[in-house]
């Protein structure tokens, strides 16, 4: 493999096991090797820390507000995103934000969310069984799905259909009756304190488990009957091989390419049958742990093969454009504006639409997300005075980039060693040749024109892919 | 066909979440109702009595004035068979019509394909908020989405005239349709153009308007705000398309359902003042949908996902009135706890594709519907 494919396909890994990566953390992981890489991933040492939060609180002691607009929340997750030396811990945080989407515009309580978020970071790449244990118990989630109103005497079943249809099993895999069974297995999984909202405002919440308000008769779900308990109904739903397979395409989906949309996987056959078979294999073998599925999916080939076969979420392009023009580093104070940004491209974060979260691929894109996504791209890139940007311009400069053909190589290679169709290609070099070749002499004039060049290729369809 | 001077107007406003039937149009004098409901029940004597039967809750006393004009249709009873009562797939049947398979086109992108055949507007077609609702998705069919009327265009971040209109121009090259580019990247490329053209027209309507009228400080009230500025500029829209939620009132109902209703009643009040203070209004229905109605029986604090509802249909061309039976709430007559849909929801598209619309309802929603004669 030539040197600028060894690149790609690292670029390719950090696109879908993190937020990207700039030129330098390249440089790292091709010295490593790209199976290493994967092993950094998947466990990273101690000495890589997640997102600098003791230096986000210093500066911005209203991260951890429950409430406000923007939502604390969510600025704070971006700048987890964009700090943390632990990328694959948080996409799997936000892969797990995917699958059970939680939102808080029903929690109201954006320290409960994050709370959700630490969960999600501590568990996300352990045992899947040890996750629905812990989601079960997660406040924000309880609350969520009102397994706070589920009692021994009034069973609600909104948790336990969630449960089955949404987290592990999918649809048409189990009765109105399991439904009904495994609410009755979750009576009294609830959250204390549970104070009215008005007038004392809001309070943290923490997992309390009541047994005079759990219903302890005999329960039959799925085919087994028994006095089950929630642990032993997550018991039943891991070994199902339906969860093995709802699981592994939600995984297929978010790292390696598009699938039909979730209502319709009861109907159409998954994109790659094959990868599935591998994915759900090793999810069954390992007795459910998400690394060993991690590991065989990212050293697959119809993994490396799978490039821009996806479109980016649109917490994707914000997180890896801060990252390549390195701002938010450190908490500036206008840090609070880069929470919103994803959300005015259909994705707001830590409130999706619905339990179901959202609908991907093709469907982040319609006329209004399309121009949120360009254009706060191309704002970024185009601004030289920006640590990254400055830092593509230098890097061009001391490599001598002169003719047309030159920038515009170094450009792609620069927005994540883009490939682009021939046709893009020469309507991009077509532009720049229009302005002939790069006057270093005059830098500033020079500098706004790498940045020009880096919006348009930021402005491409084939942009529009991770 | 009602016939109006101007082209007919529909004004889609989506109810996400699954609204509570039971306690929006009230049998108020029906035990059942207080049998029922002993967590979530709105008083006997706050409820807006309709008639001797049936009652607005609370907070829908702007709605009520809209009734007694002889403005508001109340279709009863609305839903499909075996209601699956999951958010995701009913809200997916309201919107492609089809109850037995995953559809991929959208009804209200089917109408604006059948308004705008030739795609000579690429504003047919507007949704007001982010992202677009499957409704209105039909592939090769124009659909814009605005978040926000004040901020809308491409490439705004580059300042120079001169350098953004060289960029647009090769934007709009690479955007240009192409053969064999493969289908997400033409969804894309088309996208994009329709993008940059409706961004040039629609940028008037704000510029143009100016009104007398307050609207009320809430999300749902900015969109129709947004939206009867860009109906006001005349640039040949036919469908707007918005959303308000979350009527999910699993929990804690007593307190979210007045609000989100007095947000939507106030909006829609304030929205047809505002056409009639500008002279207009009356080629514009506005319909109200949600995806499911709710358990029939509360569990102490909300009520669970259930399947009869109600839909609305308001506007100075609506014959106002009561639309269909209630359906029963007595035991014997629920499935699974809920009330049971007695009305077909593609009848209530029907009635505003051939009635309003002047077209054949039929490969829309896929089928032939009783229609009900509020049009």
């Amino acid at each position: 493999m030539s040197n600028k494919e060894v690149r790609a396909e690292l670029a390719h890994l950090m696109r879908r096991a993190g937020f990207g990566a700039t030129r330098e953390e390249l440089d790292r992981y091709e010295a490593m090797g790209y199976e290493a890489a994967v092993e950094e991933l998947i466990d990273p040492p101690s000495d890589m820390p997640a997102g600098e939060m003791a230096l986000l609180l210093r500066y911005m002691p209203g991260c951890l507000l429950p409430g406000g607009v923007p939502l604390p929340g969510q600025y704070n997750w971006m700048y987890n995103m964009i700090t943390t030396q632990r990328p694959l811990e948080e996409k799997m945080a936000l892969f797990w934000h995917h699958v059970f989407a939680t939102g808080n515009s029903k929690v109201d309580n954006c320290d409960q969310m994050l709370e959700q978020l630490v969960m999600f970071r501590k568990y996300g790449m352990g045992n899947y069984r040890e996750m629905l244990v812990q989601l079960s118990k997660n406040p924000a989630m309880i609350y969520w799905l009102d397994n706070n109103e589920n009692h021994r005497d009034a069973v609600n079943e909104n948790w336990g259909r969630e449960l089955l249809e949404l987290f592990s099993m999918g649809v048409s895999n189990y009765t109105e009756v399991d439904v009904r069974e495994a609410s009755r297995a979750f009576t009294g999984w609830t959250i204390m304190p549970k104070l009215p909202r008005q007038p004392f405002g809001r309070f943290p919440w923490a997992f309390e488990y009541l047994p005079e308000d759990h219903d302890e008769g005999e329960k039959t779900f799925l085919g087994y009957t028994g006095n089950f308990n929630g642990e032993d109904i997550i018991d039943i739903v891991v070994k199902e091989p339906a969860t093995a397979r709802f699981i592994c395409r939600h995984l297929y989906n978010f790292f390696v390419a598009d699938e039909v949309q979730v209502p319709a996987w009861t109907i159409e056959p998954a994109r790659d049958e094959e990868a599935l078979d591998m994915m759900m294999t090793a999810f069954e073998e390992s007795g459910y742990e998400m690394k060993a599925v991690l590991q065989v999916m990212f050293n697959s080939d119809w993994f490396k093969n799978a490039r821009y076969s996806k479109i980016k979420s649109p917490a994707e392009v914000v997180a890896s454009t801060l990252r390549l023009v390195g701002t938010y580093r450190t908490p500036e104070p206008s840090i609070p504006d880069i929470g919103p940004q994803p959300g005015y491209m259909g994705q707001s974060l830590l409130d999706p639409p619905s339990v179901e979260g959202w609908y991907t691929g093709s469907e982040w894109i319609n006329s209004g997300s399309l121009l949120a996504r360009i254009n706060f791209v191309a704002d970024r890139v185009a601004d030289t005075s920006l640590p990254g940007v400055q830092s593509i311009v230098n890097d061009m400069k001391s490599a001598g980039v002169s003719t047309p053909e030159e920038l515009l190589e170094a450009s792609l290679e620069h927005m994540g060693y883009l490939e682009v169709s021939d046709e893009t290609r020469q309507q991009l070099l077509d532009h720049a040749k229009a302005e002939g070749n790069m006057d270093w002499t005059n830098e500033d004039a020079t500098s706004t024109r790498v940045g020009e060049m880096l919006a348009l290729v930021g402005a491409t369809t084939e942009y529009q892919f991770g | 066909m009602t016939s109006t001077k101007k082209d007919p107007v529909i004004v889609v406003l989506q109810l996400t979440g699954g609204n509570d039937y039971f306690n929006t149009v009230i049998p108020y004098n029906d035990p059942l109702y207080y049998d029922n409901r002993p967590a979530v029940q709105y008083r006997q004597e706050d409820i807006i009595k309709v008639d001797d039967q049936l009652g607005f809750m609370p907070t829908m006393g702007p709605i009520k004035n809209l009734y007694d004009q002889g403005k508001v249709a109340v279709l009863h009873g609305i839903g499909y068979a075996d209601s699956p009562r999951s958010h995701f797939r009913s809200m997916d049947i309201w919107h492609t019509c089809e109850p037995d398979k995953v559809g991929t086109e959208g009804w209200a992108g089917r109408l604006a394909r059948e308004l705008d055949p030739n795609k000579e507007n690429v504003l047919s077609a507007i949704n007001f908020g982010h992202g677009l609702p499957r409704a209105l998705v039909v592939p090769g069919v124009p659909v814009a989405a605005i978040a926000d009327l004040e901020t809308y265009g491409v490439l705004t971040g580059i300042s120079d005239d001169q350098q953004r209109m060289k960029a647009l121009d090769l934007f709009a090259r690479m955007y240009s349709p192409a053969v064999g580019s493969g289908m997400v990247t033409d969804y894309l490329r088309s996208t994009g153009m329709e993008a940059m053209t409706g961004a040039d027209i629609v940028k008037v309507a704000p510029e143009m308007y100016s009104s007398s009228v307050e609207y009320p400080n809430s999300p749902i009230a900015a969109h129709l705000k947004d939206i009867a500025q860009v109906y006001l500029a005349d640039l040949g829209t036919r469908i707007f398309y918005t959303q308000h939620g979350s009527f999910d009132t699993h929990a804690g109902e007593a307190g979210a359902h007045p609000t989100l209703w007095k947000d939507v009643s106030e909006g829609i009040s304030a929205f047809f003042e505002d056409l009639h203070a500008h002279g207009t209004g009356e080629n514009v229905v506005m319909y109200l949908f949600t995806e499911f109605g709710r358990r029939v029986h509360d569990n102490g604090s909300g009520t669970d996902h259930g399947a009869a509802g109600a839909a609305f249909a308001i506007g100075d061309a609506v014959k106002g009135g009561m639309y269909g039976q209630y359906p029963s709430a007595k035991a014997e007559d629920l499935e699974q706890g809920d009330l049971v849909p007695n009305y077909d929801f593609r009848g209530g598209y029907t009635t505003i594709i051939e009635d309003w619309f002047g077209l054949d309802a039929k490969p829309i929603v896929n089928g032939s519907f009783e229609k009900h004669s509020f049009l």
